[in-house]
C-alpha cells in the first residue's frame, strides 16, 4: 500500500523520533511510504483556538499534498491531527473555502487515519514485531478516544509486543489537561489536571507512559520531567517500531 | 398600538429561525416499547427495585389484601389512616383503628394528624419501581398521600407493566399525576443518599397477585 | 418592526438576556482562586466521582440508551423548529384548563409578572421549589426587593440560601459545601434549630423537615420552575426528590411556573423518552422519587390559581444561530458537569452564571452575550475547557458541546476585532503555509538549541509570558538537532528508510510463501 506520512508540525519540528518510528515501521511492514515535501500544519491549533479564516491556506495545502490518488491512505502519528482533518477541515471549507476545497477535504479526509487506525483497521495487523521488555501504562488521548474512536486499538497494539509488561493506568480516560492553547490560556486548571494525571501515572511504577499523540505526551512529560519522576514518555510509534534487531534504547528518566 | 410580550416573543422565535431556518428532523423512536413479562417476572423486577429504592414490599393474594393492609399499619403503630373516599372499603375492614374518608375541604394541614394513608394506585412500572398515582376516587387528591408521613400504596399486578414507555401509554394526561419511586430522598449533602425528606418517609407497597 | 417594499429585510437580531448571566471576572482569573480552595476540591472531586459511577451503571441497564439519547436529541431539535406552534398550543391548551399564560420578554419583566401575582394574593411570603429559570432572572433578589420573603424549599437551594452562597451546580446546588460546613450554615441560619445537631446528613435533612414544614402548611403561594411542558395536554412537569416539590405545587392557593420557552415538548408521549434520560443521567437513578404533572386546574385537588409565565431572556437570540441553538436542547440534567475534568477542579462559581460547566460555557456566552458588557468575562467561557470530549458521551441529548465550544471561539474572534492573538495567529498561519519559510524557522528552531537554549538535560524551565502559566509547572524539551523532514533527506534518514524498506520486502515475501 502506498502510504502518505503526515509528519505534524509538531511531530516534524520537535519530536520527530516519534515521526521517524512510524515511517520505519510501515516500510518495515512492506508498504511504500511517501513524505509529501511541501506539507505543513493541519491548522487545528487555529481552529480550536477561534480562528477559521486563517487556517484555509493550511486546510487546502493538506487537500492538496495528499490529494493525489496514488497515496491510498494518509496516517498520522496524532489522534487529534486526524481529528483535525476528519473533523474541522471541512467546517473551515464549509464557511470559507470554495468548492474545490470542499471537494479536495472530502476526498482526503476519508483516507486519513491516526496510526493505530491505519495499523488496525487498514492494514489488518496487531502484531508488528515489536520487542520492548519494559514496564509500560498507556494513556488514551482525549481525541483519539472521544473523536475519532479508537477504542482499544493502541491497546491491541501493545499487548502483542513481545516481552512488554503493560499496565492500566488509573482513571486512563481522564484527560491530561493539555487541550492546545488550553494549557496557556487556563494554565492553573490545565495544571490541577496535570497533577492528577502524573500522580496516575507515577502509581503505575511503570517506565514509559505511552500515548498515541506528541502534544500530549509533551504535556504529560514536561510535568514528569519537573517533578523527578521515575517515568518517562514515549509515543506508542516508538514502541512500536523498537525490534529484537533495533531495541529502543531506554534511558532512566531524568531525575 | 403597543405591542404585547406574546407578539414580540413569537415575532422574536419566528425572526431567529428565519435567520438561520433548518428542516425538522423525524424522530427516531427506535428505542424499546410495548414490552411484556410474564406475572412472575413484572413481579419479580417490580419488588427488587422498589426495595432497591428502599420502599417496603408486600405481596399478598387478592383475597388477603385487607388483612395484609392491616397488618401493615399495625406494624408502623398506625392508629389514625386516612384513604379516599373511592377506596375499596373492605381493603379496610381487617384494620381496628380509626378510618378518616377524605374530602376536598378538610384543610391539608389536617391532614398531618394522620399516622398515615392508604391508597390504591393507576400504574405502576416495574423496571424503574415507579407507582403512578393519577387522582382517580380510590388514589384521593394529591395532598392526601403526601402530608402523612407514612403511606401504604396497593399495587395490583394486573396495572404493572414493563418499562417507562409502557407506563405513559397508560396515563390520561389531564389527571393530576404523581409519580413515586421510594419514599422521598435527597442527596444534596455531599451525594450522600438519605430517604425521607418532605414526602412520606416510609412507603410500603402492598402488591395484589392471583395466587 | 417595518419593511420598506422590495428589499429583502433581514430578521433582527433578538437582544440578549438579562440577570444572573454574567460573572464579574473571567474564567481563568476566578478559577485560579478557586482551585487554591483545598476543601472544595475534596468536596467536588468526591461528588463528581460518586455521581458519575452512578450514571454509569444505571445508564448501562438500558441496553437501548442510544436509541433513547437519539430520540431525545431529536424531539428537542423539532421542538425547536416549531417553536412558535408548540408554545401557541401550550397557550391554548393551559387556558383551556384553567391556567393563565403570560409571556416575559427577558429576565425584568418575568420578575415584575411574579411580583404583580404575589402581591394580588396578598401574600407576603412564597415558598419556591429549585428552578433555573428563576435563579437565572434573580427573582429572589427581586421578590425580597419589594417586600417578599422567598423560602427555598430544596434542600441545597435552602443551603445556599441561609449561607448568603450561590448556587454551584445544576443539580446539587450546595455541591461545594461538605456536612460540617452545613451544619454550621444551619446552626447559624435556622431559627430554633437543635444547637446539639450533629454532622450526619440524615439529621441535616431532617432538621431542614422540620423547619420547612410550617412554611409548606401556611404559605399561600408557591413559584416553580418546570423540567417539561406537553404542547398537546398543557401539561407540566417538575422532576424531584425529596417531595418539597410536590409539597409546593399542590398545597398552596396560587402557583406560579416561569419556564423558558425552550422546555415545551410537543406530545405528551415524549415523556416516554425523556423520563427515563432525565433521571439517570441527573441523579444516577433509574427514577427519581417524585415526578408530578399536572394540567391547568383540577377542582377540589391542588392550587386553583395557576399562572404559567413563559420566558424568553435570550433564548430566541441564541435560537437564532443554527449551530449554536443546539444548547437550548439541553434538558439541565447536569451529566457534563459531572464529568467535565475543568468543572472538576474550579467548581461551578468560576462560570460566573446560573449555567455552570461545559453546558454553562456554550449556554450562557449565547443568552446573554460574549461582548455585551466590558472586558466581557463570558468572552472567557468558551475557552474553559481541553475539548476533551466528556461532556458530549454523557449528553443525553447529545449536544456536540466541545463543536459548539470551537463555534463560540469562532465567533469570539470575529466579534473580538485585531488582538495581539489575532495577529500571532496570522503570522503562525502565513509561515505554515509556505513550505520555504516554515522550513526555515525550524532551521532557527534547531539553532537555538546550538546556541544553548534549554539548561539540565535540554530542557526549558521558563518561558516568557504569557507561556509561563505552562512553564511554572511543565519542562519544554529545547527543539531536537535535527527535524523530521530534513532527517528523512539526510543520508542517515535514506539508509535507515531503505533498511526498512528491505526487511519490508522480504516480510512480504515470506507472507507469500506462506500463503502457497
Amino acid at each position: 500500500m502506498r502510504i502518505g506520512l503526515f509528519a505534524t508540525c509538531l511531530g516534524d519540528t520537535l519530536f520527530p523520533e516519534a515521526v521517524k518510528s512510524t515511517a520505519v515501521l510501515l516500510a518495515r511492514l512492506g508498504h511504500d511510504v511517501v513524505f509529501p515535501p511541501g506539507q505543513t500544519c493541519c491548522g487545528q491549533m487555529h481552529v480550536n483556538t477561534g480562528y477559521q479564516r486563517e487556517p484555509v491556506p493550511l486546510v487546502r495545502n493538506f487537500a492538496e499534498q495528499f490529494g493525489d490518488a496514488s497515496i491510498d491512505a494518509v496516517v498520522m502519528p496524532s489522534g487529534s491531527c486526524a481529528g483535525s482533518v476528519r473533523h474541522q477541515h471541512e467546517i473551515v471549507a464549509a464557511r470559507y473555502g470554495d468548492a474545490a476545497l470542499r471537494a479536495g477535504v472530502a476526498t482526503v479526509k476519508a483516507k486519513t487515519y491516526e496510526l493505530s487506525e491505519l495499523l488496525v483497521d487498514v492494514l489488518d495487523v496487531t502484531e508488528v514485531g515489536a520487542y520492548f521488555p519494559h514496564r509500560v501504562t498507556y494513556h488514551p488521548t482525549c481525541h483519539s478516544l472521544r473523536m475519532l474512536r479508537v477504542g482499544d486499538k493502541p491497546l491491541r497494539l501493545l499487548r502483542a509486543v513481545e516481552g512488554i509488561d503493560l499496565v492500566e493506568l488509573p482513571e486512563a480516560d481522564a484527560c491530561c489537561g493539555f487541550g492546545g492553547t488550553f494549557a496557556v490560556k487556563n494554565a492553573d486548571t490545565s495544571t490541577a489536571m496535570l497533577q492528577d494525571k502524573m500522580r496516575n501515572v507515577t502509581a503505575t511504577k511503570a517506565q514509559v507512559c505511552t500515548a498515541g499523540d506528541s502534544s500530549c505526551l509533551m504535556h504529560i512529560g514536561g510535568g514528569l520531567s519537573r517533578i523527578r519522576s521515575g517515568t518517562r514518555t514515549l509515543h506508542l510509534a516508538q514502541i512500536l517500531g523498537s525490534t529484537r534487531t533495533a531495541p529502543y534504547a531506554l534511558t532512566e528518566a531524568a531525575r | 398600538m403597543t405591542t404585547t410580550a406574546r407578539d414580540t416573543v413569537l415575532g422574536r422565535i419566528r425572526d431567529a429561525l428565519a435567520l438561520a431556518p433548518a428542516p425538522a428532523p423525524a424522530v427516531p423512536r427506535a428505542y424499546r416499547t410495548g414490552r411484556t413479562l410474564p406475572d412472575a417476572e413484572r413481579l419479580a423486577l417490580l419488588t427488587h427495585r422498589l426495595l432497591d429504592y428502599k420502599a417496603r414490599v408486600h405481596p399478598c393474594t387478592r383475597d388477603r389484601t385487607a388483612e395484609v393492609i392491616a397488618e401493615v399499619l399495625r406494624e408502623h403503630g398506625a392508629r389514625r389512616v386516612g384513604v379516599p373516599a373511592g377506596l375499596d372499603e373492605r381493603w379496610l375492614g381487617a384494620y381496628d383503628g380509626e378510618v378518616r374518608p377524605d374530602s376536598a375541604d378538610i384543610p391539608a394541614p389536617s391532614l398531618g394528624e394522620l399516622d398515615g394513608v392508604v391508597t390504591s394506585s393507576a400504574v405502576s412500572c416495574a423496571e424503574t419501581g415507579t407507582i403512578f398515582l393519577d387522582g382517580s376516587p380510590d388514589q384521593g387528591r394529591r395532598a392526601l398521600s403526601l402530608v402523612p408521613d407514612l403511606h401504604v400504596c396497593v399495587v395490583d399486578l394486573s396495572t404493572v407493566v414493563v418499562g417507562v414507555p409502557e407506563a405513559v401509554a397508560r396515563l390520561v394526561p389531564e389527571r393530576p399525576t404523581t409519580l413515586i419511586s421510594g419514599p422521598s430522598a435527597t442527596s444534596d449533602i455531599e451525594l450522600e443518599r438519605v430517604e425521607g425528606v418532605h414526602g412520606p418517609r416510609t412507603l410500603a407497597v402492598v402488591i395484589r397477585t392471583d395466587a | 418592526m417595518s419593511t420598506f417594499l422590495g428589499m429583502p429585510a433581514t430578521p433582527p437580531r433578538s437582544p440578549y438576556g438579562t440577570g444572573n448571566l454574567r460573572g464579574e471576572r473571567k474564567f481563568p482569573k476566578a478559577a485560579h482562586d478557586e482551585l487554591r480552595n483545598e476543601q472544595l476540591r475534596r468536596n467536588l472531586g468526591r461528588a463528581t466521582h460518586t455521581i458519575r459511577a452512578k450514571r454509569i451503571a444505571v445508564t448501562g441497564e438500558l441496553p437501548d440508551w442510544e436509541e433513547l439519547r437519539d430520540a431525545g436529541s431529536a424531539v428537542k431539535t423539532d421542538t425547536m423548529h416549531r417553536l412558535p406552534e408548540l408554545l401557541e398550543e401550550l397557550e391554548r391548551k393551559v387556558t383551556e384548563c384553567g391556567g393563565t399564560v403570560h409571556w416575559a420578554r427577558d429576565g425584568v419583566e418575568a420578575n415584575e409578572i411574579v411580583t404583580r401575582l404575589v402581591r394580588a394574593t396578598g401574600s407576603r411570603d412564597v415558598i419556591k421549589v429549585k428552578s433555573m429559570a428563576t435563579q437565572e432572572i434573580g427573582l429572589n433578589e427581586h421578590l425580597e426587593a419589594a417586600g417578599i420573603t422567598p423560602y427555598e424549599t430544596d434542600l441545597a437551594e435552602l443551603i445556599v440560601q441561609l449561607a448568603h452562597d450561590k448556587p454551584s451546580h445544576i443539580l446539587v446546588p450546595a455541591i461545594h459545601r461538605n456536612r460540617d460546613e452545613i451544619r454550621q450554615i444551619f446552626l447559624d441560619g435556622i431559627p430554633g434549630v437543635d444547637p446539639g445537631l450533629d454532622n450526619v446528613p440524615a439529621h441535616l435533612a431532617a432538621a431542614a423537615r422540620a423547619y420547612l414544614r410550617e412554611k409548606f402548611m401556611t404559605t399561600k403561594v408557591a413559584v416553580s420552575g418546570a423540567n417539561f411542558a406537553i404542547a398537546e395536554t398543557g401539561t407540566l412537569s417538575v422532576v424531584e426528590s425529596e417531595g418539597n416539590g410536590r409539597m409546593c405545587l399542590t398545597l398552596p392557593d396560587t402557583l406560579i411556573t416561569v419556564m423558558g420557552i425552550e422546555k415545551v415538548l410537543p406530545r405528551y408521549q415524549d415523556l416516554e423518552v425523556f423520563l427515563q434520560l432525565l433521571p439517570r443521567s441527573s441523579t444516577g437513578e433509574r427514577m427519581n422519587p417524585y415526578t408530578s404533572m399536572w394540567t391547568g386546574v383540577t377542582p377540589g385537588d391542588g392550587p386553583q390559581d395557576f399562572h404559567l409565565v413563559l420566558l424568553d431572556n435570550g433564548r430566541t437570540a441564541a435560537l437564532a444561530d443554527a449551530i449554536g441553538r443546539t444548547a437550548l436542547n439541553c434538558i439541565r440534567c447536569s451529566a457534563c458537569l459531572n464529568v467535565c475534568p475543568v468543572y472538576e477542579r474550579a467548581g461551578g462559581h468560576a462560570y460566573g452564571s446560573t449555567y455552570p460547566g461545559p453546558i454553562g460555557a456554550v449556554l450562557t456566552p449565547q443568552l446573554a452575550g460574549m461582548h455585551a458588557a466590558k472586558d466581557d468575562p463570558n468572552s472567557s467561557l468558551p475557552y474553559a475547557s481541553s475539548l476533551c470530549g466528556a461532556c458530549f458521551d454523557a449528553c443525553p441529548v447529545k449536544i456536540d458541546i466541545p463543536s459548539l465550544l470551537v463555534e463560540l471561539r469562532h465567533q469570539n474572534t470575529e466579534q473580538a476585532g485585531t488582538t495581539a492573538e489575532k495577529l500571532a495567529m496570522k503570522a503562525a498561519a502565513a509561515v505554515m503555509k509556505r513550505p520555504t519559510l516554515y522550513t526555515a524557522a525550524q532551521k532557527a528552531a534547531s539553532l537555538s538549541r546550538a546556541v544553548g537554549v534549554g539548561g539540565r538535560d535540554r530542557t526549558i524551565s521558563h518561558l516568557p509570558a504569557p507561556l509561563d502559566g505552562w512553564s511554572d509547572s511543565r519542562d519544554t524539551a529545547a527543539p531536537p538537532r535535527q527535524s523530521f523532514r530534513s532527517w528523512l533527506a539526510s543520508a542517515e534518514g535514506a539508509a535507515t528508510m531503505r533498511a526498512a524498506a528491505e526487511e519490508g520486502a522480504r516480510r512480504t515475501d515470506d507472507d507469500h510463501q506462506e500463503e502457497q
